[in-house]
């Protein structure tokens, strides 16, 4: 009774954050009923994720901007018009045979350079010129768009042949030779599964550990069970699942990578606090020491560099560059955002959050796909959806304390 | 005695985990003025969100007669249109509209379809005259001091036709002159007939300008007083506020201060770009070492901006001029220089720059000073609640867990976690501003007992206030600043509540 009063009380007490885990997992039952299992396949989890990732990092940058209460229009284009440097620095036939094209260990850290440094221009405008975000971001949306049409104006697409460059997009991390074990399982996936598992578990323990050392309190030891039994199967599912297939794509493995990364800055760090403090209050944060105009150059340098990354991503998975590459991905990135938690009054929100509602609506996309719904359909579904999630989010924030 | 005009009786009212208020019975006499007052969260401004349907019908239990009938208010409309008008201390103006905009928002004048301009304007000036405000209603509402919006805030509730007004804190950030302004306009209105309602914590204005007080304590009534049976007195309203008497408003002095300078102004001049003016002129001071320093004056005389251009200018002001920190020039450009020089500054405004009141109390206490709690840039989450919860229980803060949202708190307890975020950047030299405002008696008891400790200790503290007594009561030195000027100096054994008020008004 105690047991399932206190797993009812806790969950009470966090509804807010896991109702978007519980949505996710809803969507994908659903579709898994209504395809009759081909949307649970490995294959199509794989599709997701490669689907989700150029969007997912992007989300991941404006999950900041919102927070310290900005928004950013300008990385779909921006996207698009990066992924298209990136793609003529390698492979445009005149710089090729001009025997000026570049290895793609040079072109990747040029582009997130670049990535910044426009992140930066944006930034400038808004820290120093005092331009709202809004209408400077909007001024670099029309800018990029134009770009994108200049650099590919004589080419039109252009198509990268590149292996490495575009396995980035599509292929697979290698696995171990084979030792006759296990076969048609992906066995470094495997082991890498196990590996976060023993790493999840491992950093629980120590910091419950520690948690206790300062006489602080603790979840029951029954929950800490529960908890930790719980997210070592999700992790555990999602490994067995992928290993059935090919393993981590490099998309996957780029996105958790961003992910741990940001998602470590934001809630370990003096810096991420510092950018909740100054969506949280501006006025206060900066009363107490904290740079607010030097946090916002961070925010849109991070800004820019991953657009600069979901540029590279998508201009690999398409093994090309098109005029119409970033259309619209600042949208799908801010929809992904608000759908993950992310408040727009500011000073709210988590980069997990954020991937979640990424992944929420990729999968409805790729479910409705499966089904053969529609793209109108899809629109009224995707728009729906996004208006629910922030529903529940304002009815649950006004509640929960 | 006039008969009712509103009878509150046995009014309950719960939120989840606290009753907010119990069995209160409160009558307001027509055509007097009824103060109300309390300690924060006493209930009283609960009490008057359900008098004007904030909280409506059904959410809680007793009745509410308005001239003997059963009130059963849904909403704010169905209040405003009884009569019923509420001020709150946090002004609801427009600033971007003009006066006559911001009189008649809500309930605009139509010919038709279309509002009727000309008629606002000329009802307008009307309006204005009855609050005795002589000003273009033209005039854009930011475009005016404090004390003239909350002029414009009454020009609105009387434009709606108010039988009973209801002001939350009125004259919390008035100066003296606004104050007794507003409080003669109250006289004024009585005589024409609107009854008042009016929540305080200036017991002195209570007794001047009641005819009835009625204390709540812990969502209870404690005690009805009128003044026809004899004179109100302060000490006999505290002991009935806070269930104990207390003698001493102001802790004694124990500290003695040194002759060290810690912090010294010299021909200091700001000048504000945004405003097109010098804020600041040729101001010179200075402050010692375990020494409390009164900013006395009149609110816009440029105190809180002298404090925040020594606090490393976050408005950006163009400065000239010379600050030394124990004898060192030095030159603050960010508030992180000044807290670097050992300069904290609590502000004046809690809500507005001082808290994040989205945070809670761990991260609020920590927030100026998270380099010391990390390493390596990874801030120690746990050593960060230990700090939190030394605070806690050093200032006395009133919160289940160091993990509740700073909204969740009291002013009081608000204002604490203010001055618990700034002694944790351990600095030498404190600014304090305004730092009792809207907080009960025994709060501000505790924050003058917590400033006496840290003089003591050795720090030197600026204090800004508006209030007199407090003035009188905390400083060793006063500097009295008007129009940006140092108008002049008093040690505080010379000074009066006479004498600041003369050169503040020069």
């Amino acid at each position: 009774m105690t047991f399932f009063s206190s797993v009812r009380k806790i969950l009470q007490q966090n509804i807010r954050e896991y109702g978007m885990y519980i949505a996710l997992f809803v969507i994908m039952i659903i579709f898994t009923i209504t395809t009759n299992g081909t949307f649970i396949s490995s294959r199509n989890i794989v599709n997701l994720v490669n689907q989700t990732g150029y969007i997912a990092v992007l989300a991941i940058g404006m999950t900041l901007v919102i927070i310290i209460r900005h928004i950013d229009l300008s990385v779909g284009f921006l996207a698009g018009f990066l992924g298209a440097i990136a793609a003529i620095a390698m492979a445009d036939p005149k710089v090729v045979q001009a025997g000026m094209s570049l290895p793609i260990y040079i072109v990747i850290p040029m582009t997130l350079g670049l990535g910044i440094l426009a992140g930066l221009i944006t930034a400038f405008l808004v820290a120093q010129m005092k331009i709202p975000s809004f209408v400077a971001s909007l001024a670099g949306w029309l800018i990029y768009r134009g770009a994108i049409l200049v650099v590919t104006e004589s080419t039109g697409t252009i198509i990268i042949n590149d292996d490495a460059f575009n396995a980035i997009g599509n292929g697979f991390i290698p696995d171990i030779p084979d030792i006759g074990i296990l076969p048609g399982i992906h066995k470094l996936t495997l082991i890498l599964g196990i590996v976060a598992i023993v790493a999840m578990i491992l950093g629980e323990l120590n910091d419950r550990k520690k948690k206790l050392e300062y006489n602080f309190e603790v979840l029951p030891t029954e929950i800490f069970i529960l908890k930790i039994v719980f997210t070592s199967s999700i992790i555990g599912g999602i490994t067995w699942v992928l290993a059935g297939y090919q393993g981590l794509s490099w998309t996957a493995v780029i996105v958790l990578v961003v992910t741990l990364i940001y998602n470590f800055i934001m809630a370990q760090t003096v810096l991420g606090r510092h950018i909740y403090a100054i969506g949280g209050n501006p006025d206060a944060a900066e009363l107490s020491g904290i740079s607010v105009k030097k946090l916002i150059y961070v925010v849109f340098g991070s800004m820019g560099m991953l657009s600069a990354l979901s540029g590279i991503l998508f201009a690999s998975r398409l093994q090309s560059a098109t005029t119409t590459a970033g259309n619209l991905f600042e949208l799908d990135a801010i929809a992904a955002a608000y759908v993950g938690g992310v408040s727009a009054a500011g000073g709210v929100g988590k980069v997990v959050g954020s991937i979640i509602g990424a992944l929420v609506m990729t999968s409805l996309t790729s479910g409705m796909n499966l089904m053969g719904i529609g793209i109108s359909y899809q629109y009224l579904v995707r728009g729906a959806v996004l208006a629910a999630a922030v529903i529940f989010d304002v009815a649950t924030r006004n509640t929960g304390k | 005695m006039n008969p009712p005009i509103l009878e509150m009786k046995n009014i309950s009212k719960e939120f989840p985990g606290v009753k907010a208020l119990s069995n209160v019975s409160f009558t307001v006499a027509t055509g007097e003025i009824h103060c109300l007052v309390g300690e924060n969260g006493a209930g009283k401004s609960t009490l008057m969100k359900v008098l004007s349907g904030v909280y409506p019908h059904g959410t809680y239990t007793g009745n509410i007669l308005l001239n003997g009938e059963v009130q059963d208010f849904r909403n704010i409309n169905d209040s405003e249109k009884a009569g019923i008008s509420i001020i709150y201390q946090e002004l609801a103006l427009i600033p971007e509209m003009t006066v006559y905009e911001n009189i008649f928002l809500g309930h605009e004048i139509k010919s038709g379809f279309r509002v009727n301009w000309n008629e606002t304007i000329k009802e307008a000036g009307g309006m204005l005259q009855k609050v005795k405000l002589d000003i273009n209603p033209a005039a854009k509402v930011k475009d005016l001091g404090i004390g003239k919006q909350q002029l414009v805030e009454i020009a609105k509730a009387l434009s709606k036709d108010v039988k009973l007004l209801i002001l939350d804190e009125p004259t919390s950030s008035l100066n003296e002159q606004d104050s007794q302004n507003l409080l003669q306009l109250l006289r004024d209105l009585k005589d024409h007939g609107v009854t008042c309602i009016m929540i305080s914590h200036k017991l002195k204005e209570v007794i001047a300008i009641a005819d009835s007080v009625t204390v709540l304590r812990d969502g209870q009534t404690i005690s009805t007083l009128h003044a026809q049976n004899g004179k109100i007195d302060e000490s006999t309203l505290i002991k009935h506020m806070v269930g104990r008497e207390i003698n001493n408003i102001y802790p004694p002095k124990k500290h003695i201060p040194s002759q060290d300078v810690v912090l010294e102004v010299k021909n200091w001049n700001a000048r504000s770009s945004a405003l097109g003016r010098d804020i600041l002129k040729d101001i010179n001071f200075t402050l010692k070492k375990g020494e409390i320093v009164g900013l006395a004056g009149l609110i816009g005389s440029g105190r809180t901006e002298l404090a925040l251009s020594i606090f490393g200018n976050p408005g950006e002001y163009q400065i000239r001029g010379e600050l030394y920190i124990n004898g060192n020039g030095v030159n603050l450009n960010h508030p992180q220089d000044a807290i670097r020089a050992g300069i904290a500054y609590v502000s004046e405004d809690r809500k507005g720059n001082g808290l994040i009141l989205i945070q809670d109390v761990k991260q609020n206490i920590s927030l100026a000073n998270l380099r010391e709690l990390a390493e390596r840039g990874v801030v120690n989450s746990n050593a960060e609640i230990k700090v939190a919860n030394r605070y806690k229980t050093e200032l006395n803060i009133k919160t289940p867990t160091v993990e509740q949202k700073v909204s969740n708190l009291s002013g009081g307890n608000q204002q604490k976690v203010c001055l618990g975020k700034w002694l944790f950047v351990k600095p030498n030299i404190l600014i304090l501003d305004e730092p009792t405002r809207g907080i009960d008696v025994g709060a501000k008891f505790e924050i003058y007992t917590i400033m006496t400790d840290l003089v003591q200790q050795g720090m030197s503290i600026i204090m800004i206030s508006s209030e007199l007594p407090e003035i009188l009561g905390m400083s060793d030195r006063i500097y009295i600043v008007a129009s940006g000027k140092i108008a002049g100096e008093l040690p505080a054994h010379e000074a009066s509540q006479e004498k600041i008020m003369q050169l503040a008004t020069n």
